[in-house]
C-alpha cells in the first residue's frame, strides 16, 4: 500500500473479461501501412523506395532528429506504394504501404546489440530499436533514458498499474515475460548508482504482483512491487510517481525533474528483449474487446496492419459497432471506421456496441460539484468550463488548465454530461493562441 | 463493417449512471416519506397541493421554454422537484390559485428568467415560499389542526410550535413524540422529523448530498439555542430546520461546492435562522429567510476552500 495520501480517484467497472486469456499471435494480414510517424517528435522519413523487398525487422524509415525513433518492417514483402495517410487522430503523416509474402522471413543482418558498461550503448540499443513508451503516450525510449546523464535519478518506476478499463495487454505481459521485466528493471538499475526500481501494479491483479515478487526473489533482484489501490488513474505518470516515492512533479516538469524516471512494463520488457535478440519493436501486444467483438483477446499484431484485419482475427463484429477507440474508454481515441492502422501506441482496440457507446447528451450544469472532488490534481472542471465558455483566457490561466491530463475522471461522473476534456483541450488551444 | 456512422467523440467513452434526472429522481424518492407522513397529518388535501405545485411547475417550465424556444427541460425532473418542494413549504389549507401563483414565480422568475437549471442564484422554492408570504400573508399563517395518526385521540391545535414559542406559550408545546412523527401546526413536509431524516439517509446513501450542509446547520442551531436560552431538540424539530436544512440549503446551484464553502454556507444560515426566530420582529420562523441570504451570499462564499492543484508552486505537498 502506497505509504502517503492519496490523490483523488474515482471507481470505473474495470471489465478485464480478457485477463486470463493467454496471448496469441495474429496470422500476417495482405498488407500492412506503416507510418513513419509513430511517436511523440520529428516523424521519420522512409529509407525504402516502391518495389523493394524488405524483410521483417529490416529499417524502413529513419530520422536525424534527437526526438525521433526509427520503424522497422513488421512483415516481409514488398513495398507497394508510399504516400499520406491520416492517422485515428486526424492528423497526416507519411506512411509505406507494404504487400506481405506470407513468410515472415527475418532480416539476417539482426542481432543482439553490443550494450557494454556504458549508457550511451543502453540509449542507442533503445533508440536502434525503434522503442518509445507503449503506455499511450509515445515518448521516444531513447531520449527519455537520457535523463540518466544527469546522475540525479535515484527511482525508476515501472508502471503496470493498467488502470484503464478493459485493457489487459499489461497484465498479460508482465504474467507472460516476468523474467524480460526483471532484466529490464537491470539493465536500467546498472545506470542508476544504487537506485532503487519499484513497479506499480493494482491489487486487482494479484497473479502478477504474486508472480513478479516471486521472481524477484528468486533472482535476488533488488525490484519492489508496489500494490496500488484498483482506483482510475493509478496509472498516470504523475499518479504513480506520487504513490511510488511521495514526489510531486511541479507543474511544467518531467519526472526527471523529481529524480524520477517512468517506464511501461510493455517498454521495458521489449528493451530487454532487443538487447537479447536484436528483433526491433515490429508487433506489440493490444487488448481486442468490447461487446460488438465476436471473441475479445489479447493479440500479438504487426505494426501497421488493418484495424478491420483485427476485427476479423477476433471473429469479427458481433452486432452493429457504433464506437470503435484504439486505447482504453477513459482516454483512448475514437475512430472514424475500421480502416485506421495500428501504431506502436495502441494498446486496446475496443469495438462498442450503441447500448455500451450510449452517447448521452450535454445538458447544463447543475453545479453539483462532483468534479471538483473527482479531479486527482484538484482542478475544478466545472470553472474551467465556464471560463472555456467565457474564452476568459486569464481565468482559463488561474485555474491552471495546462494541469489537465485529460484523464477523464471529471466528465465521468457529471451527472450533465458536460464534455469537460474536451473544452479542457479547446482552453489549452485558446491559452496558446 | 457496414455504412452505419460511428460515435466520434472525445474521451472519456464511458460515463457514470448517475445523470441530472436520476439525481432529481433520487430527491424526489426522499421526499416520498415527507408526502405520506403530510397525508397522514393533514388528508388529502395535502396531497392535492402537492400534486398541483408538481403539475404547475412543469407546465410552467414546459410554457417558458416552447415560448423562448428554448431545448425543453421538464424530462430532467428539476421542475417537479421545485414543485414539491414549494407545496412541502405551504399550509395544508392554502388555496389552489395561489399556489399556482408561487410556482409561477419559483419557476419562470426565479429559474428561468435567469438561465434555467443551474443558473438560478437563488432556491425557487424558497423564493417561490417567501413571495406567497409576503403577498398572501394571511392565507400562508393560517395552520390547519394536525391529525393525531398514531395517537387515536384529538387532533392537536393548528398553531405552530414556534408561534406558541414566540407568545410565550411553552406549555401547549407538542411533545417531543409528537413532533418526530409531525403531530404539530405547519407547513405540509416539515411536520415529520422521522420522514425528513428517511430521506436525508436516501440522499446520502445515493451520494446525491454529502453530510457537511446539513450536519453543520442544524449543529448550528443547537448551539445557537443553548446561547440564546432555547431548548435545541425543540429548536431543531420544529419549523423548517430539517426541511430547509436537508433539501433546501442542500440544492446545487445555489450551495457552494468546496467542503469550507460548504461549512462556512451552512453556518450563516444557522445563525440567521436563529437570530430571526430570536428577534422581536413578527416573523417566527426564519429559515425560509436565511436560505435566501445565504444564496445570494454563495458566489462570493463559494471561492472558499479551493484545493491549490497538485504541482502547482512547486514539490512541496
Amino acid at each position: 500500500m502506497a505509504m502517503f495520501h492519496s490523490l483523488p480517484s474515482i471507481h470505473v467497472k474495470h471489465q478485464k473479461n480478457t485477463a486470463e486469456l493467454e496471448s496469441v499471435v495474429m496470422p500476417v494480414p495482405a498488407e500492412v501501412t506503416i507510418s513513419m510517424s509513430q511517436h511523440i517528435g520529428a516523424p521519420c522519413k522512409p529509407v525504402v523506395k516502391v518495389g523493394d523487398t524488405v524483410k521483417v525487422g529490416q529499417l524502413i524509415g529513419n530520422s536525424d532528429a534527437a526526438v525521433s525513433a526509427p520503424v522497422h518492417s513488421s512483415v516481409s514483402g514488398t513495398v507497394k506504394a508510399i504516400g499520406p495517410v491520416y492517422s485515428a487522430r486526424g492528423t497526416q503523416s507519411e506512411a509505406v504501404v507494404i504487400t506481405t509474402d506470407g513468410l515472415q522471413t527475418v532480416d539476417e543482418t539482426l542481432a543482439p546489440p553490443a550494450i557494454g558498461g556504458e549508457l550511451e550503448d543502453v540509449l542507442a540499443a533503445a533508440r536502434a530499436c525503434g522503442l518509445m513508451g507503449l503506455g499511450g503516450a509515445g515518448f521516444p525510449t531513447g531520449v527519455k533514458l537520457a535523463a540518466l546523464h544527469s546522475g540525479t535519478i535515484d527511482t525508476l518506476v515501472i508502471n503496470g498499474a493498467e488502470c484503464e478499463p478493459y485493457l489487459t495487454c499489461d497484465y498479460r505481459i508482465m504474467l507472460e515475460k516476468t523474467d524480460l521485466l526483471l532484466a529490464g528493471a537491470e539493465l536500467v538499475l546498472r545506470h542508476m548508482h544504487g537506485g532503487r526500481a519499484v513497479i506499480g501494479i493494482e491489487n486487482n491483479k494479484p497473479k502478477a504482483i504474486e508472480k513478479i515478487k516471486a521472481a524477484a526473489a528468486e533472482q535476488g533482484s533488488k525490484l519492489e512491487v508496489l500494490e496500488l489501490k484498483s482506483r482510475y488513474p493509478q496509472g498516470a505518470e504523475k499518479v504513480i510517481v506520487y504513490e511510488a516515492t511521495g514526489r510531486v512533479i511541479p507543474e511544467g516538469k518531467l519526472p526527471g525533474d523529481v529524480g524520477v524516471l517512468v517506464m511501461n512494463v510493455g517498454t521495458l520488457i521489449k528493451l530487454a528483449e532487443y538487447a537479447q535478440t536484436g528483433m526491433p519493436l515490429t508487433s506489440r501486444l493490444v487488448t481486442v474487446d468490447g461487446g460488438a467483438v465476436a471473441e475479445p483477446k489479447n493479440v500479438w499484431v504487426p505494426i501497421g496492419a488493418k484495424l478491420e484485419d483485427i476485427i476479423n482475427f477476433c471473429g469479427g463484429y458481433k452486432g452493429e459497432p457504433a464506437e470503435i477507440i484504439l486505447g482504453g474508454p477513459m482516454m483512448g481515441t475514437d475512430c472514424k471506421d475500421d480502416q485506421a492502422f495500428l501504431a506502436k501506441t495502441n494498446n486496446g482496440l475496443l469495438v462498442f456496441t450503441a447500448k455500451e457507446a450510449n452517447a448521452m447528451a450535454e445538458t447544463a450544469c447543475i453545479r453539483c460539484g462532483k468534479c471538483l472532488n473527482a479531479c486527482p490534481f484538484g482542478l475544478n472542471p466545472a470553472g474551467l468550463d465556464r471560463a472555456y465558455h467565457a474564452e476568459n483566457v486569464e481565468a482559463l490561466k488561474e485555474l491552471h488548465v495546462n494541469l489537465c491530463m485529460e484523464c477523464g475522471c471529471c466528465a465521468y461522473v457529471c451527472p450533465a454530461k458536460r464534455h469537460l476534456v474536451a473544452y479542457n483541450q479547446l482552453g489549452k488551444q485558446l491559452i496558446r493562441k | 463493417m457496414t455504412d452505419r456512422k460511428l460515435l466520434v467523440a472525445v474521451g472519456p467513452h464511458v460515463r457514470s449512471s448517475v445523470s441530472t434526472t436520476s439525481v432529481m429522481r433520487d430527491v424526489l424518492i426522499a421526499l416520498l416519506p415527507a408526502v405520506v407522513a403530510s397525508v397522514l397529518v393533514f388528508g388529502t388535501r395535502a396531497l392535492l397541493l402537492e400534486a398541483v405545485c408538481v403539475a404547475a411547475s412543469i407546465l410552467f417550465e414546459y410554457l417558458f421554454r416552447r415560448i423562448t424556444k428554448r431545448t425543453n427541460t421538464i424530462s430532467d425532473l428539476s421542475a417537479a422537484v421545485t414543485g414539491l418542494l414549494l407545496a412541502m413549504n405551504l399550509p395544508a389549507g392554502f388555496p389552489i390559485w395561489m399556489a399556482i401563483v408561487g410556482c409561477f414565480v419559483a419557476i419562470v422568475i426565479v429559474k428561468q428568467l435567469f438561465g434555467g437549471i443551474g443558473c438560478n442564484f437563488a432556491n425557487p422554492a424558497i423564493t417561490g415560499r417567501i413571495f406567497l408570504l409576503i403577498a398572501f400573508a394571511g392565507q400562508m399563517t393560517t395552520w390547519p389542526t394536525a391529525n393525531s395518526y398514531i395517537n387515536g385521540i384529538d387532533a392537536v391545535s393548528g398553531a405552530t410550535p414556534l408561534a406558541l414559542i414566540k407568545e410565550g406559550n411553552l406549555e401547549a408545546l407538542p411533545s417531543v413524540r409528537n413532533l418526530l412523527f409531525g403531530i404539530r401546526g405547519g407547513c405540509l413536509g416539515e411536520t415529520c422529523a422521522i420522514a425528513l431524516i428517511i430521506g436525508f439517509i436516501y440522499l446520502l446513501a445515493r451520494r446525491v448530498i454529502s453530510a457537511t450542509i446539513p450536519v453543520v446547520y442544524v449543529a448550528t442551531i443547537a448551539v445557537m439555542s443553548l446561547i440564546l436560552g432555547y431548548d435545541p431538540i425543540t429548536m431543531i424539530l420544529t419549523g423548517g430546520v430539517l426541511l430547509g436544512g436537508i433539501f433546501m440549503l442542500t440544492d446545487y446551484a445555489t450551495s457552494p461546492s468546496t467542503e469550507w464553502g460548504k461549512v462556512v454556507f451552512a453556518l450563516g444560515a444557522g445563525i440567521i435562522t436563529m437570530l430571526i426566530r430570536n428577534s422581536s420582529g413578527g416573523y417566527p420562523e426564519g429559515v425560509s429567510f436565511a436560505i435566501l441570504l445565504m444564496n445570494i451570499l454563495c458566489p462570493h462564499i463559494d471561492k472558499l476552500g479551493h484545493k491549490k492543484p497538485f504541482g502547482v508552486g512547486g514539490a512541496e505537498k
